[in-house]
């Protein structure tokens, strides 16, 4: 990559990044589809005219119809709007484990990465350790740790998330470390924190944000499972893992229970999973603007 | 090759006494123990149960004596299994639970590589789109959304086979089909993008020059580099399928090894969660060794040094 001529503006790397995100159709649908689906989650409660707890046995189990989008559940409460509240919770939890495991794993990395040989090499023994942990043995006792104190069961699974994220950050310095124009910022007399702050942390951001968005659907996906298992979010309450789980008892005589917020989950997963390989495309500086 | 086999297996050891290390001090840490769950109990009985099970002494008294019975493989009993040692327990659920993960991992390959193979080779064509779409879906259908629907079409409505238990031969059937389609739709993201990189590489070319035909290239040159992303995600998922997965055998209310990682969890079972742990860590250690010198057989880049 040689320096463009004075007279051409270059766009900045982030804008590059952008306009190659735009261009991607399968990207840009899931990047709109989730900003919609965000906006559905926080807003769409107040204008719904049911709750997600209160009960109507009078209204129970009804299939969808034009009053009850995705039916009724054995309780009487309208499926469409305990999916938007459900959505609240998933997407709020992906997103706060995420930003934990984000955090972790990039300041683990680069310390591993940028730390001596040996230093270096019992970090990474630690990393390889805890991935032959069993992560559910963990998560599990980490609920019985919490209590039902949801939210910090999920501060915590973002706290065991962050190997992956680790590995690449300190991988990635690495190989920065040894590149020439670190090499010039130190000759030119650029003190440690200026070399981090300048070269390395924007150069690792874009993996970073790659593999957050690569996190955000695995998060979820333990989320539901242990909702699922009945060890997540406590009912009344709902989120999509624990109505998924409650759709699977009832399966066979109201499929609506499970294939309504089923739809809404892997929807989303679907998704997240296409603006993550987008954000890569989209961020590999090897690839072109057009 | 011997040195390198000898200096895996002590490092193994370590890792897995690691993990039994870790285990033990998480489930300490959380408050309660094995038997402050049985309410019914009185004082005096959990005293003394506490007692026999050697509860009452210092944390480290303990985890000595847990990881001395790990050294001489003479494993404990159950806290909550009453009578039963947890290899005991491990050994009933183990054949399950690898019944149904061993099938599931030939079904995810049998659908997965073809699948893969296609897409790498008709690159940005109609089969590659068609073939990433189906493993895009797949990805995003955890089990427990596609293990109630198998269940509900396969085992209710057309009644083919069992929706729940282990009763028949044929009950490993929908669990490992339900594992199958989901680890399908990785292997066949694994080995298109493993084949088209390899496919790209100088050596592939050199071959082409020669004349040498497609179908040697494919199958002769590259499917041996272009198996190892594939191989490196293989080593840790099968560790994780022949351990059971708890969703699916509770879905399908199979009685193997999963619900003993999470009921041994939940329970504060120490022995049976420590035990439990340290046969995950012991089988992500030989799948992942085996994974290394496959990867050295078929690779001579790779060279095995310890």
């Amino acid at each position: 990559m040689s320096a463009p001529p004075s007279s051409v503006v270059s766009p900045g790397p982030w804008k590059v990044a952008w306009i190659r995100l735009c261009r991607n159709r399968a990207a840009f649908t899931a990047l709109v589809v989730l900003a919609l689906l965000v906006m559905a989650c926080l807003f769409g409660p107040l204008f719904s005219r049911y709750d997600q707890t209160t009960q109507d046995l009078a209204l129970k189990a009804i299939a969808p119809s034009a009053t009850h989008w995705l039916g009724t559940d054995a309780l009487g409460r309208d499926v469409a709007t305990r999916v938007l509240y459900g959505g609240r919770v998933s997407l709020g939890v992906g997103l706060l484990a995420t930003m934990v495991a984000m955090v972790i794993g990039v300041t683990y990395g680069l310390a591993s990465g940028l730390a001596s040989h040996r230093v270096d090499a019992v970090m990474m023994r630690i990393v390889d350790i805890l991935y032959s942990f069993p992560f559910m043995t963990f998560v599990i006792i980490l609920t019985v740790v919490f209590g039902r104190q949801f939210w910090l069961v999920f501060a915590a699974i973002g706290a065991v998330e962050w190997l992956t994220m680790a590995r690449v950050v300190r991988g990635q310095v690495l190989a920065l470390k040894k590149q020439e124009f670190v090499t010039a910022a130190r000759s030119y007399g650029a003190s440690f924190g200026q070399v981090l702050r300048r070269h390395l942390l924007p150069n690792v951001l874009g993996t970073v944000i790659v593999y957050a968005s690569l996190t955000v659907p695995g998060v979820m996906m333990l989320e539901a499972m242990l909702s699922f298992l009945g060890l997540g979010l406590q009912p009344p309450y709902a989120s999509w893992g624990t109505m998924i789980g409650e759709g699977a008892a009832a399966m066979s005589d109201q499929p609506w229970l499970l294939l309504g917020p089923a739809a809404f989950f892997s929807g989303t997963l679907l998704a997240l999973n296409t603006l993550g390989d987008g954000l890569r495309d989209a961020l590999d500086p090897k690839g072109s603007t057009h | 090759m011997l040195r390198f086999l000898f200096s895996r297996l002590v490092q193994g050891v370590v890792v897995i006494f690691a993990v039994l290390v870790i285990t033990f001090l998480l489930m300490k840490a959380a408050p309660g123990g094995p038997f402050s769950r049985d309410r019914e109990i009185p004082e005096h009985v959990k005293a003394s149960l506490e007692a026999q099970y050697g509860l009452d002494q210092p944390w480290y008294v303990q985890l000595g004596r847990h990881l001395w019975s790990y050294a001489t493989l003479d494993l404990p009993q159950s806290y909550r299994f009453k009578g039963m040692g947890v290899g005991e327990i491990i050994a009933q659920g183990f054949p399950v639970s690898a019944t149904i993960g061993l099938s599931a991992l030939g079904i995810a390959l049998m659908i997965g590589v073809p699948m893969g193979a296609i897409a790498a080779l008709r690159a940005h064509q109609f089969e590659d789109r068609a073939t990433m779409l189906v493993s895009s879906l797949g990805m995003c259908a955890p089990s427990l959304v596609l293990g109630p629907i198998i269940a509900t079409v396969f085992g209710v409505k057309l009644r083919w086979f069992n929706a729940g238990g282990w009763y028949d031969k044929s009950d490993w059937v929908l669990p490992a089909v339900t594992l199958g389609i989901i680890y399908s739709a990785y292997v066949a993201r694994l080995t298109r993008a493993g084949l088209r990189e390899t496919l790209g590489q100088d050596f592939i070319r050199t071959a082409r020059a020669k004349g040498v035909d497609e179908k040697t290239i494919v199958f002769r040159h590259a499917a041996k580099l272009a198996v190892m992303p594939l191989l490196n995600f293989l080593g840790p998922v099968a560790a994780g399928l022949l351990s059971g997965s708890f969703v699916t055998e509770m879905v399908f209310q199979v009685p193997g090894l999963g619900q003993h990682f999470v009921n041994a969890a939940v329970n504060q079972d120490y022995t049976l969660a420590m035990a439990t742990a340290a046969f995950y860590a012991t089988l992500i250690v030989l799948f992942n060794l085996l994974v290394d010198v496959v990867q050295a057989m078929l690779n001579p880049r790779i060279t095995l040094a310890s």
